[in-house]
C-alpha cells in the first residue's frame, strides 16, 4: 500500500513505514534514546533527502519522547531541574545547528557531514559503552566485590555556578550540563536525532547522575530540543513532512510504550551492552558507505530539500 | 468502465474525422491522450496514460513527452584523504526537461531521419541541454552523460524509445508511464508524423500534472505559512505522544 508524501515528494509503502516506526520506537522506549540515530539513516536509505529526513525525524521524536517521558514521570524518574539546565543549552545548540545545517547544504556537503558525524559519535560512544558494560557485568559476577562510590568528582564538577540537583543527588557546576546541552543540541539539528545516545552516556559518565533518572531526564529535555528543531526546519527550510512523521509516530509511540515496559525487566548493564552493540553496527554500516566506491560518482541534486 | 467508453468514443470521433468528408485529407494526423490531467493525490503511486491517434497514409509516428524545463545541478565525488568519497565538483545545466520520454513506431535508428530527429530534439542523444559555466568539452560531456544516467535511474527519462503500435494502417496507440516521483507542471506531448526522413506533420497535446487533495494542501501550507506549519507539526506530535501514553495507561 503506497502513500504519497507531500513534502518528501515521493511514494513509500505505509506498512514499511509503520514497521520502521514501531521497531525504532521499541528501542527508543527500551534504551531511553530518541531512536533518531537509527531512523534518520533508514529514511535516507529509503530515498528521502537528508534535509527532509532530519526535519521530519525531529518532529517524530517530539511525539515518541513525550510518551516515553510521561511514563518515566509517573515513576518519578525525571530530574526537572537538571533537565531545564540541559534544555537551555539544548535550545542554544539546536538553533546554532540548524544554521550550520543550512550552510553545509548550500555547499553540497550535508550528506558527508551527517555521515561523518554519525561515524565519529556512534563509534566513540558505542565503544566506551561496550567496554564499560562488559566490565560492570564481570564485576557483578564476583561475589562481594568492592563497593563503588556513588560517583567520582573531578575538576569539571568544581567549576563556578554550583547548583544542587536533589533528584540526581549531585552538587556540581551548572556550566557542565549547560555545555553538554549546547553540544548535543548542535548534533541534534545536524544529525536529525534527539541526542539521547550522546546525552545518556554523558549524564552517566561526565555528570555522574544515577542511572534511574538518566533516561527520564534525557527524554524530558529531548521533547523541547526536537520541538525547536522541528519549528526551525519547518520555518526556514520547509523540510518537515507531517504525513511521514504521523505514520512513523503511530508506529513509534506504540513501540515506545512496549519498550519502556520491557526496560524494567532488564538489567542496566545488559541494556547498555545491547545498545552499544547496536550503535556500533550502525556506525560500521555508515563508515563502510563513506569509503566504498559509489555505483555512480555523479549525483543529481534534488530540486527540493537537497 | 466510463474511461474505456470514453476511449472508444474518442476513437470513433477520430475515425469520422479521418474518413468522413473532411476538406483536408492531405496529411492528416490526429491524436489524443486518455487523460489531460494527472492528479498526484495521497494515494498516488505512478500512473499510465494511453495515447491514441490516427495518421493517414504511410509514415512513422514518433511521440515526445516532455516535462517543464528547469536547471539541474550535478555533483561529482572524488576520493580524498582517508579514502572518503567527497563531492568535489559541481556543474549546472539549464533548460533540462524534468521528464523526457520518446515512443516510436520503429526504432529511432531505423527511421533514417537523423537531421529531423536532431532538429526536433527527438531521442536522448538529441536532447539539448545548455551547460552553465566554462569547462572543457570533455568535462561537460561527462556531466551530460551523468545527467541522463541519473534521470534514467529515477525513471524520469526513458533510455530507449517506447513502442507505438499500429492497429491496421492508420490507427496507432502507445502507453506512457509516469512514476510516483513525476514532476508537476505543464507537460507537452508532441506527435510527429515522419515520411522519407522528414517531419510532414506534428501535433501538440497539452498535459498537466498537478498535486491535488490533502497532500497538495499540506504542501501549500508548509510553503506559504511555514512558521504556523512548524507549530502545528509540534502540537500534533505532542498530542499524539500524550494520547498514546493515555491509551496505554488504561490498557
Amino acid at each position: 500500500m503506497q502513500i504519497y508524501l507531500p513534502i518528501a515528494e515521493l511514494s513509500l509503502n505505509v506498512l514499511l513505514l509503520l514497521a520502521m516506526g514501531g521497531g525504532v520506537g521499541f528501542l527508543s522506549g527500551l534504551f531511553g534514546v530518541g531512536g533518531g540515530f537509527l531512523m534518520t539513516p533508514l529514511l535516507i536509505l529509503n530515498g528521502i533527502t537528508p534535509a527532509v529526513a532530519v526535519g521530519t525525524e525531529a518532529n517524530q521524536i517530539v511525539a515518541s519522547s513525550v510518551s516515553g517521558a510521561i511514563a518515566h514521570w509517573r515513576r518519578k524518574n525525571v530530574d526537572v531541574k537538571m533537565g531545564c539546565v540541559l534544555l537551555v543549552g539544548g535550545l542554544i545548540g539546536s538553533t546554532l545547528g540548524v544554521q550550520i545545517f543550512k550552510f553545509l547544504r548550500g555547499l553540497g556537503q550535508i550528506d558527508l557531514a551527517i555521515s561523518i558525524s554519525y561515524v565519529i559519535f556512534l563509534g566513540i560512544i558505542g565503544s566506551l559503552m561496550l567496554v564499560e558494560s562488559l566490565r560492570a557485568m564481570r564485576r557483578r559476577k564476583q561475589v562481594g566485590g568492592p563497593r563503588r562510590k556513588l560517583h567520582q568528582h573531578n575538576w569539571l564538577h568544581g567549576l563556578p555556578f554550583k547548583m544542587r540537583f536533589r533528584r540526581s543527588k549531585l552538587y556540581i557546576s551548572a556550566l557542565l550540563p549547560l555545555g553538554i546541552g549546547v553540544f548535543v543540541g548542535v548534533l541534534a539539528a545536524i544529525m536529525g536525532v534527539g541526542g539521547g545516545f550522546i546525552m545518556v552516556p554523558a549524564m552517566i559518565y561526565i555528570l555522574g547522575m544515577p542511572t534511574a533518572v538518566v533516561v527520564g531526564t534525557s527524554l524530558f529535555q529531548i521533547i523541547f530540543v526536537t520541538a525547536n528543531v522541528t519549528f526551525l526546519q519547518a520555518w526556514q527550510n520547509q523540510t518537515v513532512d507531517i504525513v511521514l512523521s504521523l505514520i512513523l509516530l503511530i508506529g513509534g509511540v506504540v513501540g515506545a510504550q512496549i519498550g519502556t515496559r520491557a526496560s524494567a525487566a532488564l538489567h542496566g548493564e545488559q541494556l547498555r551492552s545491547l545498545l552499544a552493540v547496536m550503535v556500533l553496527a550502525v556506525c560500521a554500516i555508515l563508515g563502510y558507505r563513506l569509503v566504498a566506491t559509489p555505483a555512480d560518482l555523479f549525483t543529481l541534486v534534488p530540486v527540493t530539500g537537497g | 468502465m466510463t474511461r474505456a467508453r470514453g476511449h472508444i468514443l474518442g476513437l470513433l470521433v477520430l475515425l469520422f474525422a479521418l474518413f468522413g468528408n473532411g476538406p483536408a485529407r492531405a496529411q492528416v494526423l490526429v491524436a489524443d491522450l486518455s487523460n489531460h490531467l494527472v492528479q498526484v493525490t495521497t494515494g498516488f503511486s505512478g500512473t499510465e496514460l494511453l495515447l491514441f491517434g490516427a495518421a493517414q497514409d504511410e509514415g512513422d509516428v514518433v511521440i515526445v513527452i516532455r516535462g517543464p524545463d528547469g536547471p539541474a545541478t550535478l555533483r561529482r565525488k572524488a576520493r580524498s584523504g582517508f579514502g572518503i568519497w567527497i563531492n568535489s565538483d559541481e556543474f549546472t545545466f539549464n533548460g533540462v526537461p524534468s521528464f523526457y520520454k520518446v515512443a516510436s513506431s520503429r526504432p529511432l535508428g531505423e527511421l533514417k531521419a537523423d537531421n529531423a530527429l536532431a532538429t526536433h530534439q527527438i531521442g536522448l542523444a538529441n536532447l539539448q541541454v545548455e551547460g552553465a559555466g566554462a569547462r572543457t568539452a570533455d568535462t561537460v560531456e561527462d556531466f551530460r552523460e551523468a545527467l541522463l544516467r541519473n534521470k534514467v535511474r529515477q525513471e524520469l527519462f526513458a533510455p530507449e524509445a517506447g513502442e507505438v503500435t499500429f492497429l491496421g494502417d492508420s490507427l496507432f496507440r502507445t502507453r506512457v508511464s509516469f512514476p510516483s516521483n513525476v514532476p508537476t507542471g505543464r507537460f507537452t506531448v508532441t506527435v510527429f508524423l515522419l515520411r522519407a526522413g522528414q517531419v510532414v506533420n506534428a501535433q501538440t497535446i497539452p498535459l498537466i500534472v498537478s498535486k491535488t487533495g490533502i497532500g497538495a494542501e499540506i504542501y501549500e501550507f508548509a510553503h506559504r505559512r511555514s512558521a504556523l506549519y512548524g507549530i502545528g507539526a509540534i502540537l500534533i506530535a505532542l498530542f499524539a505522544g500524550w494520547l498514546a501514553s493515555a491509551i496505554f495507561r488504561k490498557a
